[in-house]
C-alpha cells in the first residue's frame, strides 16, 4: 500500500517535465526539488534523531561550493608562498566531491557538539553556518567572495560509448533532480528501518534506556550528522551546476529556515513528510507572486503555515496516516502499524 | 555458601555528592549464578550503587570489577557490551514504540551489521534482520506478552511495562542482570509470577543483582542478601540470616524493636 503509494507519487512526479512546458514553472519546480533534497537530509536529524541542525544550509553551501570550484579550478596563495593550483575537473568529480566534504564537515560538527546534544547542537550549527558565509564572503581569492562564482559548467554524465552527455536543458536537470532525490530518499529509508535507525529511534525516545541496551550514543548521532550532511552537500552541488552561480548568500539564515518549515510542515519523522511539506512551501511562493502583492505573499505564506499546524499539528503526513488508520482500525485483522508513522507521536 | 566463581567485585566503593555521602564504603562479591538481593531502606544508597556498577555514576572512591575487567571510566554502552545489563526503578521503555519493536531496538547489541550492508539490503543484513525478528518474538512469548505485542509500549500497563524492561533487558544477552524494584506496583500474582520469571533467568545462567522493597519476595527469590543502611553494609547473609539479625530489624522498625 505504502510502496505502491510511493510508485505512483514517482510516476507522477516522472511525468510532469512530460505535459508541462512553462520553464518558468519547470525552473521553481527543480529549484523546490533541491529543496526538498535539502529538506530530506535535514528530517534525518531533527525527525529521527531528535537534533535539530539550525546551520543545515551550511552543508548545502559547502556542497555547492566544493563542486563550484572543483569543476571551475582555483589558484590560491598559502601562507609562505605556497601556491594551491587546481585545474578544472569534470562536474560529475565535483559532485563526488561534494558529498565526501560535506560528509567530513558533518563528522566534525558532530563530533564537536554531540557529546552534549541538545542546545549545544543547535548553537554549534548555527555558529558552524555563519563561519562558514563569513569566510565565503573573505576568502575572495579563492570564492570570488560577494562577487560570486559564475560560469559554473552544467554537469556532464559520461555514458560509456557515446561520450558525455551535458545536461544543460530544463528537462534534463528535472530528471536528475528527481533521480538523486529519489536515491536520497530510498537511502533514508533504508537507514531508518535498519538496525541504526532503530538505535536513533531509541536514543530519541529514552536515551537511558537506550544506552543501558548497549547503543553508542556519540557513535549513532555522528553517522546520523554525517549522512544527513553528505545529502545536503549533494543537494549544493545539484544548486550551483543548475543556477551556475553562487555567492555567500547560499549560507543565509532563511534558507535553513525553509528547510525547517517544510519538514515540520510537512511532519518530522516520516519519510515522506519533508517532501510533502517541500513541495508545498517550494511552490506557494511561485503560486502566490501572480495573485499578490510581495508584501501579501510572506504574510499568505506564514499564514498557510499556521493554519497547517493548527489543523494538523503534527506535520500533514503523519497525522493524515493517523486519521487513515484510525478509520481503519474497525477492522478486524490489525496489522502491525509502520515504524516511521507511529512513532512521530509527541511524549505527553 | 557452595564456591562460586566470582562474577562481580564491589571493592570500598563510596559515593558523595558534594558534602552528601550517599554510600560510604561498600564492598561485597556476587557469585556467578546467584540471586543476590540488596535491600534497605529509603535512601539507604541501593539506586546509587546501582548507577556505580552500568556506569551512570562515577564513584569518589573504590572500583568495581565485573568478570576482571574493571569498569571504572567505562561508559554505560560499553558496560552493558561486557553484558552487565540493568532495568530501571521506574518504568523505562521506548513509550512509542510498540512492544515488539522495543524488543528490536533491545535486540541492539546482537543485530550489529555494517552500515553499508544494511543500506544496500545485503544477504548478511537481511539474514540478521530475520533473526532479530524471530528472536524479539521469542522473548515476547517468554515474558508471556505476545497479545500485546503490537500495542505501544507507553499504554500498557505498570506490570506489563515491567515485563517489557525486563524482556528489553535480556535482549541484551546480558551474562548478569540488575534489576531495580522490579515488582514495585505489581499486585500479588504479578509478583508471583514474576518470581518465577527471575528464577527462570537465574535457570538461563544469567547472574542477578535485585533491589526490592517487597520482603517476602526478596525472601523467596534470594541466595544471599547484602543490607545496606546509610550508605554502609549492615548484614550479609543467607534469608534466614538475616531475617533474624538485630541490626537489620532495627534498621527496619527501629530501635527498641529488637529488643522487644
Amino acid at each position: 500500500m505504502r510502496i505502491a503509494l510511493t510508485i505512483l507519487a514517482f510516476l507522477a512526479l516522472a511525468s510532469v517535465p512530460l505535459w508541462l512546458r512553462d520553464p518558468y514553472l519547470l525552473n521553481a519546480l527543480i529549484t523546490t526539488g533541491i529543496f526538498v533534497i535539502g529538506a530530506m537530509s535535514l528530517n534525518l536529524l531533527l525527525g529521527f534523531t531528535g537534533q535539530l541542525s539550525l546551520g543545515h544550509i551550511a552543508f548545502f553551501g559547502i556542497g555547492a561550493y566544493v563542486s563550484a570550484l572543483t569543476s571551475l579550478g582555483f589558484d590560491v596563495g598559502l601562507p609562505g608562498d605556497l601556491r594551491l593550483v587546481h585545474a578544472p575537473w569534470p562536474p560529475i568529480a565535483g559532485f563526488v566531491l561534494a558529498i565526501l566534504v560535506a560528509g567530513l564537515c558533518g563528522y566534525f560538527v558532530g563530533l564537536l557538539s554531540f557529546r552534549v546534544r541538545g542546545a549545544y547542537f543547535v548553537i554549534v550549527t548555527i555558529s558552524f553556518a555563519e563561519v562558514v558565509r563569513l569566510v565565503a564572503l573573505n576568502w575572495v581569492e579563492l570564492t570570488q567572495g560577494p562577487l560570486a562564482l559564475t560560469n559554473i559548467p552544467s554537469i556532464a554524465l559520461p555514458l560509456p560509448g557515446f561520450g558525455e552527455m551535458t545536461l544543460r536543458t530544463k528537462m534534463h536537470n528535472y530528471y536528475l533532480v528527481l533521480v538523486v532525490a529519489l536515491i536520497a530518499y530510498l537511502l533514508i529509508a533504508r537507514l531508518v528501518h535498519s538496525h541504526f535507525g532503530r538505535a536513533m529511534r531509541g536514543l530519541m525516545e529514552n536515551e537511558t534506556l537506550a544506552v543501558s541496551v548497549g547503543i553508542d550514543v556519540t557513535r549513532t548521532l555522528t553517522i546520523a550528522a554525517v549522512i544527513s550532511a553528505a545529502i545536503a552537500g549533494a543537494a549544493g552541488s545539484l544548486y550551483a551546476h543548475y543556477i551556475r552561480i553562487i555567492d555567500p548568500e547560499v549560507f543565509a539564515f532563511i534558507n535553513t529556515v525553509t528547510m525547517v518549515i517544510m519538514v515540520i510542515s510537512g511532519g518530522k519523522g516520516s519519510l515522506a513528510g519533508p517532501v510533502v511539506g517541500g513541495l508545498i512551501f517550494g511552490l506557494l511562493p511561485v503560486a502566490l507572486r501572480p495573485v499578490m502583492a510581495p508584501e501579501a505573499q510572506w504574510i499568505a505564506y506564514g499564514s498557510v503555515l499556521i493554519a497547517i499546524l493548527f489543523v494538523l499539528p503534527r506535520g500533514i503526513v503523519p497525522s493524515l496516516a493517523q486519521r487513515f488508520s484510525r478509520r481503519r482500525s474497525n477492522a478486524p485483522a490489525l496489522a502491525p502499524v509502520a515504524l516511521t508513522e507511529t512513532g512521530a507521536k509527541e511524549p505527553a | 555458601m557452595t564456591a562460586r566463581n566470582i562474577a562481580m567485585t564491589i571493592d570500598q566503593v563510596a559515593v558523595r555528592f558534594g558534602g552528601l555521602v550517599a554510600i560510604s564504603d561498600m564492598s561485597f562479591t556476587v557469585g556467578e549464578g546467584e540471586i543476590v538481593s540488596l535491600i534497605g531502606p529509603n535512601g539507604a544508597g541501593k539506586t546509587t550503587a546501582f548507577n556505580v556498577m552500568t556506569g551512570f555514576l562515577t564513584p569518589s572512591a573504590g572500583q568495581v570489577t565485573y568478570q576482571g575487567t574493571t569498569l571504572t571510566g567505562l561508559k554505560p554502552h560499553e558496560i552493558a557490551d561486557l553484558g552487565l545489563i540493568r532495568t530501571f526503578q521506574r518504568t523505562s521503555v521506548f513509550p512509542n514504540d510498540t512492544v515488539y519493536h522495543n524488543l528490536l531496538i533491545g535486540l541492539h547489541r546482537q543485530g550489529r551489521v555494517r552500515l553499508l550492508d544494511a543500506i544496500l539490503g545485503l544477504p548478511g543484513a537481511r539474514a540478521s534482520e530475520r533473526k532479530l525478528r524471530q528472536k524479539a518474538g521469542e522473548l515476547i512469548e517468554w515474558v508471556g506478552l505476545e497479545r500485546r505485542a503490537h500495542d505501544l509500549a507507553g499504554s500498557l500497563s505498570y506490570g506489563e511495562q515491567r515485563l517489557v524492561g525486563v524482556a528489553l533487558a535480556l535482549a541484551a544477552e546480558p551474562s548478569m542482570l540488575l534489576l531495580d524494584e522490579p515488582v514495585s506496583g505489581m499486585n500479588a500474582s504479578e509478583t508471583h509470577r514474576f518470581v518465577e520469571l527471575i528464577r527462570s533467568i537465574r535457570d538461563r545462567g544469567i547472574t542477578i543483582l535485585l533491589v526490592e522493597h517487597d520482603m517476602p519476595m526478596v525472601m523467596t527469590v534470594s541466595d544471599r542478601i547484602v543490607v545496606l543502611n546509610y550508605g554502609r553494609i549492615i548484614a550479609e547473609g543467607t534469608p534466614e540470616v538475616i531475617r533474624n539479625d538485630p541490626a537489620v530489624i532495627e534498621a527496619y522498625l527501629g530501635h527498641g524493636a529488637a529488643s522487644a
